[in-house]
Parts: C-alpha cells; structure tokens; sequence
C-alpha cells in the first residue's frame, strides 16, 4: 500500500475489514428509524450520544493500546477511581477537576507503562494488576460509597447542559479528542510509529524508531481516556462511582475489534473504532426500545450475555475475514 | 548467556538472588509463616489450620488447571465465571421438585450437570483458542463477561440459600480430621503430576507451550491438547464452584468466584509457572495458593481493610511475574 497518498477512503472508513461495522451501523439506524416512534428523536440521539461518550472516548484510547498488539484491562476501574477524584474536587468547578481527573488517570497509565517496558511485565498481567489497584483504591478513597458532586459549582455542567441549548457539552469534548487523536495517529509521526510497533516491534526497534516512548504514549494515553470517562460518568450522572466500570474494558476491546482493529495489532482506525463503540451502543438501544414495545423481556443481567456474545460474534467474524485475506494473500 | 555463567561466581555478594529467583516461594511461605506466628494472635491453632486449608483448596484447585492452561502459553480469564454458573446451577437442581422426589438421583444431576456446563465452557475456550486461533486473552474474556451474567440470568440475581447435608459435604466434611477438600485438592494434584510426568498428554502440553510450531511439525495433536488444557482448567473450575456454593451453603453468581482469576493466575506463577509456556509445577501450584491464601488471612487477620487487601494482591502478581521474568532472561 502507498502510504505516501493521502487515501482519503482509508482515513474515514479505515481498514478494509471496517467497511462491516459502517454498514452494520448504518443498517441498524435505519431499522430503529423506520420501526420506533422516538427512535430518531432529539431526545433519544442526544442522550445516546451522551451515555455512550464514556465507551467512545475509552474505546479510543484502547484502540492505540491494541494497535501496538497490547491490551489495557484496568480502564473501567480507572474510570471509576477518576470518576471519584471528580467528584471530590467537583467543588473547584470542571476547569480544575476535568485536567486533575484526567491526569490522575495518565497516572494510572503511567504506572502501566513503567510494568510493561522497563519491567517487562506481559500487558495484560500489568493491567489486570493496576485494574485490581485502582478498584480498590478508588474504594480506599471513597469510603465505598458513591460521592455526590458540588451542584453549587458548574461541574455537572459539562454532563448535564448543552452548549448554546444545542449540543451536549460532553459530546463536544468526546469529539475533540476523537478527531485530535485520530490526526494523531494517521497523520504524525508518533501514530505511525505506534502502528510500526503493532506490525512488528523488533522491526521497528531495528528501524529506530522511537518504541519505548510509543509505547508510554498509548497507554497513558488510554488511562488519560479513561480519566476523562470518569469526569463524564460523575458529571453526567452527579456523583463519584466506585463500583462503576465493571465490564468497560469488555466494551472498548470489543468495540475496537468491531472496528476492524486486529487484535495482534499494526492495523486500525479511529473512526471505525468510534463506529464501533456506537454500534455496540445501538444494540443496547435497540434492544430498550423492544423491551419498551414488550415484544421481549431482558432483564438487567441480560446485559453481560449479550455483551459477550456480541464481542464472540465481532470475533468469530474478523477471524473469517482474516481467514479470507490470508487465502488471498497466498494467491497473488 | 554465558558471560554471565561465567560473572555469576566472581560476584559471589549476590548468589543470594538466584537462590531466591528458584526458591522464592517456599522463602515467602517461610516468611509469611513466622510473621504470623509472630504477629497474628491465634495463628497456631488447629482452628486457623481448618480455615486456611478449607479456603486454600478452591484456590489450588483452580491454579492447577490454569497451570496446566499457562504451560501451553495460554490464559484463561474465565475460571471465576465458570465457578459461578456451575454454583449456580447446583442449587438450582437439587432444590427443584423433581430432585425432591427422589435425592439420590438428584444429588448426582446437583453435581454432574454443573460439571458438564463447567466441562462446555472449557470446550468453547479450547475452541476458540485452537480452531479459530483467538488470543486466550480476548477468547477467554467472552466468558469471563457472559458467564456470570449466565449464572446470574439463571438465578434471577438472587442468593439461594439451602441447607442439603450431602451436598454441604464438599466443603464442610472431614477426612482424618481435616476438610474433605484439601484431600480433594491433593488428590487431583497427584493425578495431575502423574498426567503431567507419566503420559504422552502431559508431555505434549509442555511440548506445545515450549514451541507450539516444532510440536506441530513434529505430529503432535498441537489442537486436541489445547483443548484438552482449557477443558481440564474449566472442570476443575466448576468443582470449585461447586465446593464454595457448599462451604457457603449458599450460592451467589454475584460473588462466587470473583477475583478467582487473579487468585489463579497469581497462585500459578508465583508457584514457578512461565507465563511464556513451557513449565508445569503442579505441587509449586499448591505452594502458590498457599501463599496467596495466607497473604490474604494474614492481612484479615491484623485487621487490614479489603480494599487494601486488593492493593496488596496487585503488587504480589506484579512482584510474581516480574521474578519469573528476570528468571527467564
């Protein structure tokens, strides 16, 4: 491929194994337009939108993480422990509890970044133990309680408001750090770095390339993502929430492989992994809306067996098309 | 390599660090044993013996199916999942109104069909693993997620409580004075290390886990045996759901056997096994959980908070795997 050209079908779709999850997205947007009243409704996008930001903004974060052929299993539970930090510093107002969040989770990152390249500690050891360290530290700090936010200050703001009546103010700052990073990664130096890694590491070493620092980037860089999740669950629901983020990291991988991002890295997407967390998040929907109309009855529960299997059927699909290109690859 | 074979005597001040790097464990039980005897009140009583060996046993005997997962270079993140479905499956049957006509057939059902869900979930993993090559990572993620909630659509999300003294056996009976389960454990460790040492099976997953390409191209069934090793690790898994549903008296898919993977994992390798495959220390398995279970009693007992204790845990799998890997370079 000539990475020189810019492939403008490449920037937005993103890999040829992406071109799935734009149909199916599209294809599932206009089943619910065409089948429930409100579907296509104000309210309904925007507070789709709104919940699902969370996913997005962790999702994105992840996808740089699996790029590199790396694995970050500790974002729900720093999004829990951020969601905390938040809503005790709610007080100060979001302009000092949204960068402090934030970078209490580029901490948490960091920390998984020192594990994984100076004591070479396998990615997924490393994250699960950091998940296992911020569970319980977010439980240490909260007490195990939930924390309520300051209403007094603008800190549910972000959360809660819309900007000029209009658009919420989380959407607005999810879809900043969507498009930053996605020039990041297509269009800077560092993103093709974190791409040569995925692809090969020791050839990336050999070519000089900046690995060590690549790879700090991306997971502080998802903690950072995941930080700011936990500003968006405090604000948006008004209060700090330790117990939240099981599950999260279940979302995000599998958003990201439904965007066409190979698990062993060295190919991926920012718009397809974006896709990807919004059809994860349409399924949910959806399935609300038929609970609604009572056509079926799912119980809470029902959630984790459906997000596993949508995650089985994402998987069991991306091996076939790997399948599938690998034939081709032999053949010509 | 050899460098340093031939630095390692000169600098005789630092010969205590490969003895620790192959003997760390058994010098962290020793440690962790005499803090105790030293520091916790009533640590030196039958009473603590019963406690720690009834808790231990659930742990071994997971950490020896993800030992024998982990000496094929895999992972399997689902064992807590397993343990809740097949605990809360159990009750499930023996307290139904055909069990209640006839107990006998419906302790057996109680304990063979958990096992064969336990025993179906390992066959999923094995598949996705071996056919369809997904990471054991991600492959066992689908279950680790799904599994529970299984269990807890199953149960509605309630505690079942009951009391059925047959089935309670499993984890408050005694054998020569001591809980049935650490026999159990034992026993499956000795037929593990015979399995391991003494049949071809047992030496193809270590073949597998050392270079998965050279066991294939030198005819080895690479599939069937890694297969086998998530199917092994999931029974396993079941059983030791099924021995917390007994010690509780009480099921919650919420609950049971959550962290178990952790607990695992951490067991396994801090009792000798190569994340990178190729090792399986049945016994060290044991010796791994052990130490674990006392870590965590140790911190109970002197009145540490959980949350803490989770933070503790967190650095003893770092603390684990970080040895193993300084081991191996």
């Amino acid at each position: 491929m000539n990475q020189d050209a810019f492939d403008l079908r490449r920037f937005v779709v993103g890999n040829p194994q992406s071109v799935a999850v734009w149909v199916a997205l599209i294809a599932l947007m206009i089943f619910g337009a065409l089948r429930y009243d409100n579907f296509a409704g104000a309210y309904n996008i925007g507070s789709f939108l709104n919940y699902n930001s969370m996913f997005i903004v962790i999702a994105v974060g992840m996808c740089f993480v699996i790029m590199t052929g790396g694995i970050d299993l500790s974002v729900g539970s720093v999004a829990a422990f951020t969601s905390v930090v938040a809503a005790y510093l709610s007080p100060l107002g979001i302009q000092v509890a949204l960068p402090l969040a934030v970078l209490a989770g580029v901490a948490f990152g960091a920390f998984n970044a020192v594990c994984i390249i100076a004591l070479r500690i396998p990615p997924f050891i490393a994250t699960l133990a950091t998940m296992l360290g911020a569970k319980g530290g977010a439980l240490v700090i909260s007490g195990a309680s939930t924390i309520a936010v300051d209403w007094g200050s603008n800190f549910t703001n972000m959360g809660m408001n819309k900007a000029f009546g209009l658009v919420p103010w989380t959407i607005i700052v999810v879809a900043v750090v969507v498009v930053v990073f996605w020039v990041v990664l297509e269009k800077t130096s560092l993103g093709r770095t974190v791409l040569a890694i995925g692809g090969s590491e020791d050839a990336a070493t050999l070519m000089g390339l900046p690995v060590n620092r690549a790879k700090a980037f991306v997971y502080m860089l998802s903690g950072g993502c995941a930080g700011l999740a936990g500003v968006i669950l405090a604000s948006g629901f008004g209060a700090g929430q330790p117990l939240e983020g099981i599950g999260w990291e279940l979302s995000a991988i599998a958003s990201v492989v439904v965007g066409g991002t190979l698990l062993t890295g060295g190919l991926g997407s920012v718009p397809a992994t974006v896709a990807g967390a919004l059809l994860l998040g349409l399924v949910f929907n959806i399935l609300n809306f038929e609970n609604g109309r009572g056509t079926i009855s799912f119980s809470a529960y029902w959630q984790m067996v459906i997000r596993g299997g949508f995650l089985f059927a994402v998987i069991l699909f991306q091996s076939r098309v790997m399948a599938r290109s690998a034939v081709k690859g032999t053949s010509a | 390599m050899t460098a340093r074979d031939i630095d390692t005597p000169i600098r005789a001040g630092s010969a205590w660090k490969p003895f620790l790097r192959s003997n760390g464990g058994i010098v962290a039980l020793v440690v962790i044993v005499l803090f105790n005897a030293m520091f916790t009140p009533n640590f030196l009583q039958a009473q603590t013996l019963f406690v720690n060996i009834s808790q231990v046993a659930t742990i071994a005997i997971v950490a020896m199916g993800m030992t024998l997962v982990i000496a094929t270079g895999g992972i399997d993140l689902s064992v807590g999942a397993v343990m809740a479905l097949s605990g809360a499956l159990a009750p499930l049957i023996f307290l139904s109104d055909w069990a209640q006509g006839s107990p006998t057939l419906g302790l057996i059902a109680a304990i063979a069909l958990p096992m064969l869900a336990a025993l179906v979930c390992g066959l999923f993993n094995g598949i996705m693993v071996s056919i369809l090559r997904v990471q054991p990572i991600i492959a066992t993620l689908i279950l680790f997620i799904s599994g529970r909630g299984i269990a807890q659509v199953l149960t509605n999300g309630n505690l079942q409580t009951f009391t059925h003294a047959q089935f309670s056996y499993l984890g408050t009976g005694r054998v020569l004075g001591l809980p049935f389960q650490g026999w159990l454990a034992l026993a499956i460790a000795v037929v593990l290390f015979l399995v391991m040492t003494r049949t071809a099976f047992g030496r193809y997953v270590l073949a597998v886990g050392g270079n998965e390409r050279a066991a294939a191209l030198s005819g080895g069934p690479v599939r069937r045996v890694k297969v086998g090793v998530y199917v092994i690790c999931a029974g396993l898994s079941g059983l030791a759901g099924l021995i917390v549903v007994a010690i509780n008296s009480a099921s919650d898919a919420a609950r049971n056997g959550q962290l178990m993977e952790l607990d695992a994992i951490a067991a396994a390798v801090v009792g000798g096994a190569l994340l990178q495959g190729g090792k399986a220390p049945i016994f060290g398995a044991i010796l791994g959980a052990v130490i674990i279970q006392l870590v965590k009693y140790t911190l109970l007992a002197n009145g540490v908070e959980d949350e803490v204790a989770l933070i503790a845990k967190a650095f003893i799998i770092l603390a684990a795997v970080y040895v193993q890997q300084a081991r191996k370079e």
